[in-house]
């Protein structure tokens, strides 16, 4: 009787068992499919932005053979006067007209024209100021080309496709395939976008000067939240009496690392721009926004660090008469600051990525110059990317992939930073 | 020396002379310890008379120095206020602001709106002015105090001073001021929130705000104009968060929590090490970044796919903002998760082997029930990291407080109404920003509430544990 109920009993567990199994498979299947969903997404991610983003490395620029003839620059007299008062635009289309005789009317040239940049007459400048011998010559000079013509070099405009559906027309496309046949088009490195600031024109912006902004911020923000943050670590490990004070501090540390950021850009407003007048699209507000963001996590970094040194090289310190200052500076801290360095750098990571707090004090600003101290109004390469992702121009879609390809490498590179210190310091007890 | 240095020099140069001061107090020591016999008979060693020295010159110059300049610009712009004419001077205050912004404009150069007039360049001047008077006295006062202080501890310096127990009360002193300053901060954002937030409800009863069913905060320029009274009901804003927050739990919950049980439960060493740094990149790459991939890419996708089946998708759906949340979430749920399931002790799943289950039923049966507070809390904070996400619900989601649950439609969040309403020009008083204000109020309670509770859950089941 007992033995025929254990056969059914093993018969039932083995019908159910091949059932179980499958079930198994499909928990495992589920777990990997979750993961790889991830991943894929993420791969998708780079690859979407690097596809659009890396043509933006080169930019098209056309010859010119300009005539820098004496009576431009004032007959006879040429000085540094003249010379920055010339008529440049005047020159440039000149050598337009002079490079497509066949071109007579206002309208046509008018057209013509604006192939290239408005940025031309300006380099034209530049190029003669820095050397006045120029004067009374014939140059060949690379001039950037205006962002349509840029646009269809790089194949994103249809050569083919019907006039109302592109911004070139016929006639300019045949311009454009004349000066390819006599090689006076060519891409080359877009040195504008690494060197200039902000522009209307997508051809000119840079992220120069966003860049600037974002250092002159993370330059107040590592000055002040380093420091701070692992005082506050050493005495809330080291120092601190375990009372309802320092539970009270505690707990506020980790509320604060999880309030949203944008609600750190609303006290940044009304503490420091209205209510202690400070200067609005600052780095320095920026930067004192993001310290107050960043404290709790390098406070968490480093008292996890603190935390890691074992207590006998308390002990051995206290033993040979250390104070216990002297034992928290002279011993501990030198062992746990690898990974306080790490938790900055991490924390650094994420304030260079932050974008919402710096749109509520102001740095969202169209800004060309490029900011040279901790007052001037300035973006940030966040902000700048946020920017540029609103403007409807073709270009600047390219613009903005190029700007987060170059923020995501310095925040790879930081991140790399960190992993590589902690493996070179780590130690274990 | 020169009366008049910008900040920057002299905050280096009080670093100097505190440096200075360092050398000063050491040598001095050694000095005073020649003439009693030898650097034995000092109570502490010669660094510690340095650094005393250092730390007198440098810490009540530096505060001074803090002081003066955040309230000099407040103190100025009232003097000038003060110093214009009666009928400039009893102008409303936001029309005083944007007098008081052309003015500071004039005087930084920058471009301001018109031909400024005598008057203001007037006032520019007088600013410029004040301005230098104060730049100049602040480095006097400033470089005083720093020498002063060297002076007095150079007297004070002898054998029996006891210069270490002195030190190092003082830098204790400055530990606690760092760890306090994240208590200044919470107070800071409470009291400047609610501050506005309170003003804002002088305007707008507190009730209509939480019950009101319309959100258009588009206030009348003029008295006479019809229509643009402003209605600032916050349930559209709120249900929009909600269902944005919904659709990326959606996303992040599942996938997030099978990652974590996978790599914790299933995964060998080698592919968690590559595996969970890789899924950490996604928590680390910029919300901005999202939001661009989101409108640009997903948003798009979306549309078209909508198109094929028939469906009418707002450009700004819901759904693309709340799609790429979740996937941005992902590693929050996954990586907390994964600690809580790490922590379920290893007997509990001998325990279900033994019995003959199987890996998966040990997870969903011992496992998983195991760990829920955990898993509760750590989707807790995952769902306020949702509700207080800015940049990819400002690029991607839409501006109009549509009252629907259709992922399809366009809603809008708390927080793009806050930059929606604090971006560009803006007046102060208006009920506009201040309503931006409110809304920061209604997210730092709701995020902190949720923190708070899931902070509480995880702590719970962590002690059960330990």
């Amino acid at each position: 009787m007992n033995d025929t109920n254990s056969i059914r009993n093993i018969n039932i567990v083995k019908q159910g068992l091949a059932k179980r199994y499958r079930a198994e498979k499909r928990f495992r299947l589920y777990g990997v499919t979750a993961i790889t969903a991830s991943l894929v997404f993420l791969a998708f991610l780079f690859i979407s932005i690097s596809s659009s983003g890396y043509t933006a490395f080169q930019q098209t620029f056309i010859c010119l053979t300009v005539n820098f003839d004496t009576e431009t620059f004032g007959g006879d007299n040429v000085d540094t006067e003249s010379i920055s008062s010339a008529n440049y635009q005047g020159i440039v289309k000149r050598s337009l007209s002079e490079m497509f005789p066949e071109v007579t009317s206002r309208q046509e040239k008018k057209v013509l024209n604006s192939m290239v940049s408005s940025g031309a007459a300006y380099n034209i400048r530049k190029m003669v100021l820095e050397n006045p011998e120029l004067v009374g010559t014939t140059q060949q000079v690379w001039v950037p080309a205006d962002d349509d013509v840029d646009m269809l070099i790089k194949g994103h405009m249809d050569r083919n496709s019907p006039d109302s559906e592109r911004r070139l027309s016929a006639q300019q496309i045949g311009w454009i395939e004349t000066l390819e046949k006599d090689g006076n088009i060519r891409k080359q490195f877009n040195t504008i976008f690494f060197t200039s600031g902000d522009s209307r024109e997508p051809e000119l912006a840079g992220i120069c000067g966003a860049a600037a902004g974002s250092f002159f911020t993370m330059l107040v923000t590592l000055i002040l939240s380093f420091p701070i943050g692992v005082g506050a670590a050493v005495y809330l490990e080291e120092f601190a009496p375990k009372n309802r004070w320092t539970d009270l501090i505690e707990v506020n540390i980790n509320n604060l690392a999880a309030v949203p950021s944008i609600v750190f850009g609303l006290l940044g407003l009304a503490v420091f721009l209205n209510f202690f007048g400070m200067p609005r699209s600052a780095p320095i507000v920026g930067g004192l926004v993001m310290t107050l963001m960043t404290l709790p996590v390098i406070i968490i970094a480093s008292r996890a660090a603190l935390k890691s040194v074992p207590p006998s090289i308390r002990e051995a310190a206290l033993g040979v008469g250390a104070s216990q200052m002297q034992m928290v500076f002279h011993h501990v801290l030198p062992l746990a600051l690898p990974g306080m360095l790490t938790g900055a750098i991490i924390g650094m990571a994420r304030a260079l990525g932050e974008t919402a707090p710096l749109l509520m004090i102001g740095m969202v600003a169209f800004i060309v110059d490029i900011p040279g101290g901790l007052t001037d109004p300035s973006t940030a390469l966040p902000v700048q990317i946020f920017l540029w992702a609103d403007s409807p121009e073709r270009a600047f879609l390219e613009k903005t992939s190029a700007a987060i390809m170059v923020l995501l490498t310095f925040l790879i590179a930081m991140n790399a930073l960190a992993v590589i210190l902690r493996k070179k310091f780590e130690k274990r007890w | 020396m020169g009366a008049n240095m910008n900040p920057t020099m002299l905050l280096v140069t009080i670093l100097f002379l505190s440096v200075m001061g360092f050398y000063m107090g050491r040598k001095r020591s050694y000095a005073v310890a020649d003439k009693v016999g030898g650097i034995n008979q000092l109570h502490s060693r010669p660094t510690y008379y340095g650094s005393l020295t250092a730390l007198w010159c440098a810490i009540p110059a530096l505060i001074v120095f803090c002081c003066w300049l955040l309230f000099e610009s407040r103190i100025i712009t009232d003097l000038v206020i003060s110093g214009l004419p009666d009928n400039l001077k009893n102008l409303p205050p936001d029309h005083l602001n944007l007098l008081v912004n052309d003015i500071r404009n004039l005087v930084n150069g920058n471009i301001v709106s018109g031909e400024p007039s005598p008057l203001m360049a007037n006032a520019a001047d007088h600013y410029r002015a004040l301005n230098a008077t104060s730049h100049a006295s602040l480095t006097v006062i400033v470089i005083t105090i720093a020498i002063a202080g060297i002076l007095v501890i150079q007297k004070t310096i002898n054998p029996a001073l006891r210069a270490r127990n002195h030190v190092e009360r003082v830098i204790k002193y400055i530990l606690i001021a760092c760890s306090t300053i994240a208590i200044f901060t919470t107070i800071g954002i409470v009291l400047s929130v609610l501050y506005e937030a309170v003003r804002f409800f002088k305007i707008v009863p507190l009730s209509g705000f939480l019950t009101g069913l319309e959100w258009s905060p588009q206030m009348a320029i003029r008295t006479d104009q019809v229509g643009s009274s402003g209605s600032f009901g916050v349930i559209p804003v709120f249900m929009g968060t909600m269902l944005i927050s919904a659709i990326a739990m959606s996303v992040a919950v599942p996938i997030g929590l099978m990652s974590a049980i996978y790599l914790s439960e299933y995964a060998n060493r080698t592919f968690r090490s590559i595996a969970k740094p890789l899924l950490e990149i996604l928590a680390g790459i910029p919300t901005v970044v999202y939001g661009f991939f989101a409108a640009l890419t997903v948003a798009p996708m979306i549309r078209n796919s909508g198109g094929i089946f028939g469906l009418d998708v707002s450009s700004e759906s819901a759904l693309a903002a709340g799609l790429v949340m979740g996937i941005m979430i992902i590693p929050f749920v996954s990586s907390l998760s994964d600690d809580v399931i790490n922590a379920v002790p290893q007997a509990l799943r001998d325990g279900a082997y033994a019995l003959g289950a199987t890996r998966s039923e040990t997870i969903q049966h011992v496992v998983v029930p195991a760990a829920l507070p955990g898993i509760v809390g750590s989707v807790l904070l995952a769902v306020s990291r949702a509700i207080g996400e800015t940049m990819i619900v400002v690029m991607a989601a839409g501006m109009s407080a549509n009252l629907t649950l259709n992922p399809l439609k366009t809603v809008t969040t708390v927080t793009v109404q806050i930059v929606a309403l604090l971006v560009g020009d803006q007046e102060f008083d208006s009920p506009k920003t201040l309503a931006a204000f409110a809304l920061g109020l209604m997210l730092f309670i709701v995020t902190l509430i949720l923190n708070v509770v899931a902070l509480i859950v995880v702590k719970k089941y962590r002690e059960q544990y330990e």
